[in-house]
């Protein structure tokens, strides 16, 4: 955690580009640098104004945004929970297709059924989301006409059924207070994102779970279970999934931090106004302290999500609670 | 010579040649394995010969033609042509020039810097192993991804600075992996024979334990090459990779995507050719891994 702030630092401020210059802009003095040198601190020594950073990142100071001129922090938490929205939605399309379908492939080894499942997964995990947001785009919309191009919500329905801010999450706020124009506009809005960003996870799961059934399905014990003659669902859904479930959850886990940086690129099709949007246009602008916050930002979520699959697995796995 | 087949034979029951049959026997067997080497091959081909396959190469390589601009797929341009009114499959021939290079030297860069890292550490130990881990932790603790945008914002954008920047994200994953199975390697026989023998220790990395450490290595190279065309696509959309006029096919989908309702030709054939690129990439390592893995391949033979 610490080495990793450090080392963003130090990469920030040791390649040579003028900050001072992309603060005040490109017309500015000799006089105006020098004083937003002096404001920025970047006049002080390297170790000092490490020590600065440092101390300033833990009580919440994220510093300010070049471009917008306003707290890094408070717009990362801003963009978050369209972000975080996005992702849920698309974990919970790969989980509800993909745990199923690689239970399946495992029974039926070698069948029709499974050939298909181990294409899907490759398939999955090879398309490029952005290229499969823009096909999604050109069937439901322009060909279909059923589902809205970009977006959270419609402007209509959000000037007339405007969403209270509870969550942040525009489809529970609106099922939170009753609100079923917004409800249904931005769940609908939701759909063609999420399916984007659902394949590489989607593609990860079918394979961890096919993978791991196949194994456990082998096992002595469920020969048992199936020598005192339970019903194949039982064992395969009570005895096998149970076990085979742990390291595919260690996967999601793991690619849910993944895809919040894939989101970047859906995102951008969609011009979901979320952090992957804030990060393009932050590069674009090159606007170091906001790049940098969404980097500290996305590395602390890494490790907060570790450490939950790591508790998680305690939970589910007695054998490393042992340990 | 003999001995080391003599070792193997008394071990594994087969020759060299044998073994080496076998698995070209497997790799025919699987049929996903076999489109994987087809589709790579081809777009292997397609890169090295890329000035005698493609139709336009002048436009291949981004020379703008005004009176053709956005025409749809023809027998003239089997894809269409772009906004520039160059034609897409010739720049999309090209731009596999440009994905397969960026995939190789970033799979061979971090592979082998991860490999011989990961090999003297868990061969070494002590002093060497903690620095060289703890790095690597350092290292680990980022999404990886975003480890690599953040250094690519920094240095600045550039299909070059794609390469270091994701190299060194990505080589920490072989530094594991290697050391995991140096240290199990370190206590076998044959090691600490060369050992008692007095074999220097490099040499001992670099004749004994490299070359037993390099399957898995070259199984997870492989899937790697899939994720870094994904990667340089992706980087050549939100404009950190590769700049215009090349014609990287991740920017080509980039400037191509404000047209999809309007001529969906543009933005769709490059993508096409990222998608069958990475999944060749994703079926050849996927199919190395079942053939190679011991483990796996029993499972195959009992089958037969």
């Amino acid at each position: 955690m610490f080495g990793m702030i450090t080392l963003v630092f130090f990469v920030s401020r040791v390649i040579p580009s003028d900050t001072a210059q992309l603060y005040v802009g490109p017309k500015a003095t000799a006089e105006q640098l020098r004083r937003a040198a002096e404001e920025l601190g970047l006049n002080r020594p390297l170790h000092e104004q490490y020590f600065t950073y440092v101390s300033k990142l833990l009580t919440g100071d994220w510093g300010i945004s070049l471009r917008a001129k306003t707290p890094v922090l408070g717009d990362v938490l801003k963009f978050l929970p369209a972000t975080l929205e996005l992702v849920i939605c698309a974990y919970v399309i790969a989980i509800l297709v993909g745990i199923p379908l690689g239970v399946f492939s495992a029974v039926r080894q070698n069948s029709m059924v499974d050939h298909g499942g181990r294409v899907l997964a490759v398939a999955g995990v090879s398309i490029p989301s952005f290229w499969l947001a823009l096909l999604l785009q050109l069937l439901f919309f322009g060909t279909l006409h059923v589902l809205p191009l970009v977006g959270r919500l419609d402007i209509e329905s959000s000037i007339l059924h405007p969403i209270s801010n509870i969550t942040g999450f525009h489809v529970l706020d609106s099922l939170l207070t009753m609100n079923v124009v917004a409800f249904v506009d931005s769940a609908r809005h939701l759909v063609l994102p999420s399916i984007a960003l659902s394949t590489y996870p989607l593609g990860l799961i079918t394979r961890m779970t096919r993978s791991m059934m196949i194994e456990i399905l082998n096992e002595p014990y469920i020969r048992f279970a199936r020598a005192n003659g339970m019903t194949e669902r039982l064992v395969i859904f009570k005895y096998a999934l149970k076990n085979a479930i742990i390291p595919t959850l260690t996967v999601l886990g793991l690619s849910f931090s993944y895809s919040i940086t894939g989101a970047f690129l859906v995102e951008t099709i969609f011009t979901w106004p979320g952090l992957g949007t804030y990060t393009v246009n932050s590069i674009l602008e090159v606007d170091y302290p906001a790049i940098i916050g969404v980097v500290i930002f996305g590395t602390v979520f890494y490790v907060v999500i570790n450490l939950l699959i790591d508790i998680g697995q305690a939970y589910l796995d007695p054998r490393v609670r042992l340990r | 010579m003999t001995l080391v087949s003599v070792a193997e034979e008394q071990e594994g029951g087969r020759t060299r040649v044998q073994e080496m049959r076998l698995i070209l026997r497997l790799i025919r067997r699987d049929p996903l394995t076999v489109t994987g080497v087809f589709l790579v091959t081809i777009f292997i081909l397609l890169a090295i010969l890329a000035p005698v396959f493609a139709p336009y190469p002048d436009q291949g390589l981004g020379l703008p033609v005004p009176e053709r601009i956005l025409l749809p797929p023809s027998s003239v341009n089997l894809f269409g042509t772009d906004y520039l009114g160059r034609d897409i499959l010739s720049r999309i021939i090209y731009g596999a020039q440009i994905s397969l290079s960026f995939a190789f030297t970033v799979a061979i860069l971090s592979s082998v810097i991860g490999m011989v890292l990961g090999a003297v550490a868990g061969y070494y130990g002590g002093m060497v192993d903690d620095v060289i881990m703890r790095v690597t932790e350092v290292f680990l603790s980022f999404p990886p991804l975003l480890l690599a945008i953040a250094l690519l914002a920094t240095i600045g954008p550039g299909l070059t600075n794609a390469v270091v920047a994701l190299s060194l994200t990505w080589w920490p994953w072989y530094t594991r992996l290697a050391r995991a199975q140096t240290v199990s390697l370190r206590e076998s026989h044959f090691v600490e024979a060369a050992r008692a023998i007095g074999v220097r220790s490099r040499t001992i990395v670099r004749r004994h334990i490299i070359p037993n450490i390099l399957t898995p290595i070259v199984v997870q190279a492989t899937l790697d090459m899939a994720s870094a065309i994904l990667v340089e696509a992706g980087f050549g959309f939100i404009g950190l990779g590769a700049q215009a006029p090349s014609p990287s096919w991740g920017l080509m989908v980039s400037t191509g995507r404000y047209y999809i309702l309007t001529n969906w030709w543009f933005p769709t054939f490059p993508g096409l050719a990222i998608f069958a690129l990475a999944l060749g990439f994703n079926f050849l390592g996927d199919g190395f891994r079942e053939i190679l893995d011991p483990r796996l391949r029993r499972v195959v033979r009992l089958r037969t």
